[in-house]
């Protein structure tokens, strides 16, 4: 039996999280000129609507065979077809409170109770004023049949399911992350 | 038994599950003392996600990360920084004393004197040309990093009346899956400023808080050259899996 060690209390990012987090390559979960890539923005807004300029958004997700090159995905650990795949992604915001992640469609996953999930990301938020990061979903609005099997959304109370769901955008995807107010985002307990 | 191993069962996949932290772990997300909370907390109450292929695996960032002086903060110019010179060394496990091997720790920290190289620090303390105040390691096979930095200074901010912060270093670590994931500060033993400080004190249970404290540690000081602290980081631990739980009836 090994020791049960309490876990170390989160705290926040502060005003100065670029000094340790940027990356120059944060925002590319693939590299620029990947088939099929697309860039994923959206803005962090506050309580009174206004712009996060002081966050970062983190991305995790699946390649487009819905695989995770992981030791615990119990299917194995696979090497992703997609040259340059990285799976994550990072991004600060910027003066206006933008975030920008370049990346490529994950393909929908198994579910452990033999479902299947719909195709989409898992998102992180921190930032000052936030003293534990936020968990969030980004789910795709070219799914309309998965997301309604989606063992996540549809845990989600009805009248807030579309704050997870991205919008078409011209050279991607629009997601949008409200903290606080209207149609606040939907944030999870992982 | 075989504990927290990944079984492949007919009704589906078994996962390997995370257990979730205990209310008192961390902060309540809306702590008022500290301001900027109340406009930036979530007002609804987080949504249950049970821990799927997505939450339970997360990037092993390696090697490519680091480049040959990211560990040493005092070494990133051509001449040394102001200040103390200190060694931060610990252990990152998870809550079942695992170490967490070959994961990223990226650090960030104010200068001796309390400045963040960062435009939007307007403190007039002033900046130190040769300390940048980021750095990054990789945990060893047995959990094991080390940095070698200088000791911040405390500084003031604006959250209340004479606020300041005490002198801190900001901890960000992945851990092996998107469940890990943890962003914390590591504090100085017996600072005077702890008192007063609502982001340190936004963790209600003084045992989770004092788990932010490093130990000064004089055997890993370095003769006439740095002082030592040590500072453990406990990550969030696996739970047993529906198929053990059948073992562990038996």
């Amino acid at each position: 039996m090994s020791e049960r060690l309490g876990v170390t209390p989160a705290q926040t990012v502060g005003p100065y999280l670029h000094i340790g987090l940027r990356w120059p390559d944060g925002p590319y979960v693939v590299p620029e000129g990947t088939p099929g890539a697309f860039w994923i923005r959206g803005r962090i807004l506050d309580g009174a609507g206004e712009p996060v300029v002081d966050a970062l958004v983190e991305s995790w997700q699946a390649d487009p065979d819905g695989r995770f090159d992981h030791p615990d995905d119990p299917r194995g650990a696979r090497q992703p077809a997609l040259a340059g795949f990285r799976g994550f992604g990072r991004s600060e915001t910027d003066g206006q409170g933008w975030y920008e992640l370049l990346t490529v469609k994950p393909g929908p996953l198994p579910d452990p109770d033999g479902g299947t999930e719909a195709p989409h990301l898992a998102l992180s938020v921190l930032g000052r004023g936030l003293l534990h990061r936020l968990a969030t979903r980004l789910y795709f609005p070219d799914e309309p049949a998965a997301n309604g099997d989606d063992p996540v959304l549809r845990s989600v109370d009805a009248d807030r399911r579309d704050t997870l769901i991205a919008s078409p955008a011209p050279d991607g995807l629009r997601f949008d992350i409200r903290l606080q107010g209207d149609r606040e985002t939907v944030f999870f307990a992982v | 038994m075989t504990q927290n191993s990944v079984h492949p069962a007919d009704a589906g996949l078994v996962l390997p599950q995370y257990r979730r932290d205990d209310i008192d772990a961390h902060p309540p997300l809306l702590s008022p003392g500290y301001k900027s909370t109340v406009g930036r907390a979530p007002k609804q109450p987080l949504t249950y996600l049970p821990q799927r292929l997505t939450e339970i695996t997360g990037p092993l960032l390696g090697e490519g990360r680091l480049g040959d002086l990211d560990h040493d903060l005092t070494r990133q110019h051509d001449g040394e920084p102001q200040g103390q010179r200190i060694i931060v060394h610990g252990r990152v496990r998870d809550g079942d004393g695992r170490p967490v091997p070959h994961t990223l720790v990226e650090i960030w920290q104010a200068n001796a004197a309390g400045r963040y190289r960062h435009a939007s620090d307007t403190w007039p303390a002033p900046l130190d040309p040769h300390f940048e105040g980021g750095g990054r390691a990789l945990t060893d096979e047995r959990g094991r990093y080390r940095f070698i930095t200088v000791q911040p200074g405390a500084y003031p901010w604006r959250n209340h009346d004479n606020a300041w912060r005490p002198a801190h270093i900001h901890f960000s670590l992945f851990g092996r899956a998107f469940t890990q994931r943890l962003v914390t500060q590591m504090y100085f033993p017996g600072d005077p400023l702890f008192f007063q400080d609502p982001i340190f004190n936004s963790v209600r249970d003084p045992d989770a808080r004092n788990r932010m404290v490093a130990r000064y540690d004089h055997a890993t000081t370095v003769p006439e050259w740095a002082l030592a602290y040590e500072f453990d980081i406990v990550l969030r631990g696996r739970a047993s899996t529906p198929f053990e739980g059948e073992d562990d009836d038996e």
